[in-house]
């Protein structure tokens, strides 16, 4: 019983964390892409990363939260426009390949060590000196809380307060999808994810809609990119490519192209996570499994979690068997 | 079809618009029976558009003018170059560069249609089917037709967000949605998914959804095509109605009974050209199209189901993207 | 057309055969973890164990670390026949003696604080060492730099103006290594654009089969000390086996079920995902140096010698595909069916055969690739061909997707982007040169350089 209980305790640990809210966001943002427009940008860890870099590097220079977070937003529109101008008119492989391989420069360029006095290099901006300027904003005290078997402190570090910022903007961006998926906006959408000369036939400016698409999407990945370096640093390597396969895992787990279904498929994903670290630490023998392989097996699941995923139950959790068939 | 249509939203009387159709026909009959005779009233008006595919030329079409308010039907054997014309006048296809002295242009209502993209040409009412139709599968009957309607508030982004703001033209045209669904008996369907039509409803869904936009002209790829024989007879009603109520109609067809039933004009196409024009009775029995289908070695239908054929289909689309950017 | 009851038979097997194929892998590379970590393999030119030799070359691993220098004079020429010795923390000192480029290797097996020496009496007439002795910290799985700083010339020594490496032979050399690493990419990436080309697909595990490459031919020739021209032929056989595997359980009823292109990629990312974390899970996360003691030639070969090897095995095989696409009846069925499938079908070519067979021969192409990228930079790990997967869709990209010869000219042209950018970028910057390349070429040109703008319908 006592290894249930600690079980839960952990799983709950998890689903609170501010991290978990933070993927959950940026998923959103992938949600709307991948799952609702047809987009396939496999660069979300790279709007991530953007949005990460834009706050920390604002903070450092003296700018203020709010100035950082705009810095990092309006960043991550300018890299969506400069991916989408060129791409969205082209078949849906290149944006694949041109998201990736832009993902792919930021976070070269974050772990290079000629611009480390902005990124600090490989070994990134420390929480330290950005995390100040946010829980300055925080109107508790500066002391612990205990809630059940959960006790942070107030307003410091990985705080109740960043934790309630996170799950409040994730509520936000909840909202702010389901508003817009329920209008012609939202219509014309899935629209271009099935047809866009059907689109075109029937006056649709497709290239202007998958343009807000991204953009809009790529902002959501930025916001749940800064949200997930507040309670770390921020480090290129962190959020590279493996961290936008695990973006598509936690979404085609929950549903694509629904409203709950990246945060569900998100706090799915960390309680599977952390599930199988205290199993197989309780219960698998360290000669088959060390504590250093418990995280790569981990990965190995994520892997073929998503093929399963795409191949057997493409529509996920939540998902619209129906809607979201891929392929007859 | 003698049955009155259920009631549609009219849209008001179209001045000098013939919807006495025998007037129509005696007009027509005026008209000269040569390739690229001048119309009475031109609802558009074509000039020297030409495309090639690497060496073979697909179309080459010097003028041709559409009757305003008559059933035109194109013609000609398969490889003719029929539907690449659909797709160079829609924009979903351009024409190949600059011929000698030859400057593609053409005119819809007056407005100069050439280096248009596809959507803004829809906009400019003149909105076309597809060959192999076109529902969007995994989106109920209602959300396509609902996808025909122009001029909608809650598809600009920011409006999205506030119900209200768009909420009257949504019901607007949510009504008229379902008076054209019920005109084309697909009311009962209206909450599938359009994948689980048949072939059938399929063409009589696409053509319902692109006349939510209350096109000055249709354009229909053999809308005839795959078609169950029990739903001939009401598309043929269905598109002599869109006639009778203020709709220009041109068809490619290869259904010659069809042809010769519905068609107030024929056009007739071969080898990317147009050989001959005529009313119907007439046409068939010109030298010019009995070579066209007896002389053509081309079974190869090149360019129709190659229909926006990946590569191309993305270079236009790129264009219009750049055109829309500066715009 | 076999019944989708079949092929979804085929389908359930997808997990069970993806783990198994990765298991089997990886157990081989597990298994010289378990027969390595206690006692070291001793290097086969000396007969008694000892935590110190000084070697011909040198490959850092998980239980192998490197001290490496080399002596230049003034005028920056090599100085050889200087003694040199190392002493570890308990032991006696191993001496050599710098060869003709003024370079000494040692290998070794233990880390801690090493004595590096420099004997100033084997100096040649008129070069003096400033520091002739220090003490090391040497650690397993990295190279150890052992440079001493010389002053003086000696007699005969070529007087060059200046810096003797002149810009332009800095720019010589990296051009020869972008030919070098142009022509391994080619290799990789002629398989992804064939598969490309053929079905459409982009396959973001074809990285995973470079490394593949790599981790066999280490577990072979390396750990079960096979035969090493033996080791690589097995390795691109059941590199090529896994390709038919591959389709034959995967692709090929996934193609027959009508998944679309974009799931199936997505398929492909997880398919990368797993595979390199499998790798990870039992070949560790350390470089593992191939074995470089060639037969072909009958010695060991230093890394120019089997630069040189792998660019000629490069133009070979390439070349022979090259002939193949165009001359055999194979090769033209495999045009036909990038050129259009339906087509192909159509006019009597088992299109189903001969995906398969460019499955299977385009990954046999990345596990070759991934040994040569293995006996040219020192050794693989579990992110080899992750790490270059990137490099290898720029380079199908900027030749023309799915284009073969299309595949080899980006593949050369982006080897030497990389390495010559390396001149003015630092670190993996010169990748993000690469990658620039690629997102230019799609806004300007998105054919690729030898693409087709448009087809006949």
């Amino acid at each position: 019983m006592d290894f249930l209980t600690s079980l839960l305790t952990d799983f709950g640990q998890q689903i609170l964390s501010s991290v978990t809210a933070a993927f959950a966001i940026a998923v959103i943002g992938l949600n709307l892409h991948f799952g609702y427009t047809g987009l396939v940008n496999i660069g979300q860890a790279g709007f991530m990363l953007i949005g990460g870099y834009g706050l920390a590097i604002t903070v450092e220079l003296g700018g203020g939260f709010f100035l950082g977070v705009a810095v990092g937003l309006v960043a991550a529109v300018l890299f969506a426009l400069i991916l989408g101008l060129p791409t969205l008119k082209l078949r849906g492989d290149y944006l694949a390949i041109v998201t990736i391989a832009a993902a792919e420069i930021i976070r070269i360029v974050g772990d290079n060590q000629s611009l480390s006095q902005w990124t600090g290099g490989a070994a990134g901006i420390p929480g330290r000196v950005y995390q100040g300027a946010f829980t300055a904003l925080s109107p508790f005290p500066d002391q612990q809380l205990q809630i059940g078997p959960y006790n942070y402190p107030l307003t410091s570090g990985d705080s109740w307060f960043l934790r309630i910022v996170c799950w409040v903007v994730l509520a936000i961006v909840v909202l702010l999808v389901w508003l817009l998926m329920r209008s012609p906006w939202g219509r014309t959408v899935k629209g271009i994810r099935e047809d866009e000369d059907a689109m075109r036939s029937l006056g649709k400016n497709v290239y202007l809609v998958k343009l807000q698409s991204l953009v809009l999407g790529g902002v959501i990945g930025a916001a749940g990119g800064m949200l997930y370096v507040l309670s770390s640093s921020v480090q290129a390597d962190s959020l590279g490519r493996t961290t936008t396969f695990l973006l598509y895992t936690c979404l085609l787990l929950g549903g694509a192209a629904t409203v709950f279904g990246p945060v569900l498929g998100s706090v799915l994903y960390f309680i599977v996570i952390i599930g199988l670290n205290d199993v197989v630490s309780q219960f698998v023998p360290k000669q088959i499994m060390n504590e250093q392989q418990i995280p790569q097996f981990g990965w190995i699941v994520v892997g073929i979690g998503l093929m399963l995923l795409v191949i057997f139950r493409p529509q996920g959790i939540l998902g619209n068997k129906k809607e979201l068939s891929f392929g007859d | 079809m003698t049955e009155p249509a259920p009631a549609v939203p009219a849209r008001g009387r179209l001045e000098g618009y013939d919807y006495d159709r025998a007037a129509l026909r005696r007009k027509l009959a005026e008209v000269p029976q040569e390739p690229g005779s001048a119309k009475p009233q031109p609802i558009l008006a074509v000039d020297d558009i030409v495309r090639r595919f690497g060496g073979v030329t697909a179309v080459d079409v010097d003028h041709l003018e559409v009757q305003r308010g008559a059933i035109t039907a194109l013609i000609g054997p398969n490889g003719a170059g029929k539907t690449t014309f659909f797709n160079l006048i829609t924009g979903f296809d351009r024409p190949s560069r600059k011929e000698e002295g030859r400057t593609p242009r053409w005119v819809f209502q007056g407005t100069e249609l050439a280096s248009t993209s596809a959507f803004r040409v829809a906009q400019s009412g003149m909105v076309r089917t597809f060959q192999l139709t076109k529902a969007l599968e995994r989106m109920t009957v209602m959300d396509n037709m609902l996808l025909g309607a122009q001029d909608q508030p809650g598809e600009r982004i920011l409006t999205a967000l506030f119900r209200p703001a768009w909420r009257k033209r949504e019901a607007e045209i949510r009504e008229k949605a379902a008076a054209l669904l019920a005109r084309f008996t697909l009311d009962t369907k209206r909450d599938d998914y359009a994948g689980s039509l048949s072939g059938g409803q399929r063409k009589l869904l696409e053509m319902a959804r692109a006349l939510m936009s209350d096109p000055a002209m249709i354009m229909l790829d053999e809308p005839m095509a795959g078609v169950n024989p029990a739903l001939t007879q009401s598309l043929l009603g269905h598109i002599q109605d869109l006639r009778d109520q203020g709709t220009t109609v041109l068809f490619v067809e290869h259904d010659m009974h069809m042809v010769r039933h519905i068609s107030d004009w024929v056009v007739v196409m071969a080898e990317g050209r147009v050989v001959a024009e005529g009313p119907p009775a007439n046409v068939m029995a010109h030298q010019a199209v009995v070579d066209a289908y007896l002389g053509s070695h081309h079974d190869q239908d090149l360019g129709d189901d190659a229909l926006l054929d990946e590569d191309f289909g993305q270079a236009v689309a790129a264009e219009d993207a750049e055109r829309e950017g500066r715009a | 057309m076999p019944s989708p009851r079949r092929s979804r038979r085929l389908l359930a097997a997808l997990p069970g055969a993806v783990l198994l194929g990765a298991l089997a892998s990886a157990l081989l590379g597990a298994a010289p973890a378990l027969a390595a970590s206690p006692s070291p393999t001793p290097v086969p030119t000396s007969g008694t164990q000892s935590v110190v030799e000084a070697t011909a070359s040198c490959a850092v691993n998980d239980t192998t670390a490197c001290v490496r220098g080399a002596l230049h004079d003034d005028n920056g020429n090599p100085v050889k026949g200087v003694t040199i010795q190392l002493t570890p923390p308990s032991g006696t000192a191993v001496p050599t003696r710098t060869d003709a480029n003024g370079s000494y290797v040692y290998t070794v097996k233990k880390a801690g604080a090493y004595r590096l020496a420099l004997v100033p009496a084997s100096l040649p007439k008129g070069i003096k060492a400033a520091a002739p002795s220090r003490t090391v910290q040497v650690s397993l799985g990295q190279l150890t730099p052992g440079a001493f700083a010389l002053t003086g010339t000696f007699s005969g020594s070529k007087s060059t103006a200046g810096p003797t490496v002149t810009p332009l032979t800095m720019l010589w050399d990296q051009i020869s290594n972008g030919l070098l690493l142009g022509l391994l990419l080619a290799l990789a990436s002629i398989g992804l654009s064939l598969i490309y080309g053929t079905t459409g697909l982009s396959n973001f595990a074809h990285g995973e089969q470079v490394t593949l490459g790599g981790i066999l031919a280490w577990t072979f020739g390396t750990v079960l000390q096979w035969n090493f021209l033996v080791a690589c032929i097995v390795t691109v056989l059941v590199c090529g086996l896994s390709g038919y595997v591959q389709d034959r359980l995967i692709w090929g009823p996934l193609r027959r079920r009508g998944l679309g292109l974009t799931q199936l990629m997505v398929v492909t990312i997880g398919l990368s995902l797993a595979l390199s974390y499998v790798f990870q899970y039992f070949a560790g996360a350390g470089v593992h140096a191939l074995t470089p003691t060639i037969q072909l030639t009958g010695g060991p070969l230093d890394l120019t010698a089997n630069a040189y090897l792998a660019m000629l095995i490069s133009i070979v095989v390439l070349v022979a595909v090259g002939l193949a696409l165009q001359r055999t009846r194979i090769g033209r069925a495999t045009r036909a069916v990038s050129d259009n499938r339906a087509l192909a079908a159509a006019s009597g070519i088992d299109v189903d055969r001969i995906i398969r067979l460019v499955w299977t021969v385009s990954m046999a192409l990345a596990g070759l690739a991934g040994i040569l990228y293995g006996l040219v930079y020192g050794g693989v790990n579990w992110a080899t061909g992750q790490a270059i997967l990137l490099l290898m869709f720029a380079a199908t990209t900027l030749g023309g997707l799915g284009t073969a010869f299309g595949a080899l000219v980006g593949s050369i042209v982006i080897g030497l982007v990389v390495q010559v950018s390396s001149l003015f970028l630092s670190g993996d910057l010169r990748y993000a040169t690469a990658l620039l390349i690629l997102i230019l070429v799609l806004l300007f040109r998105p054919q690729g350089i030898l693409g087709r703008r448009e087809r006949v319908g």
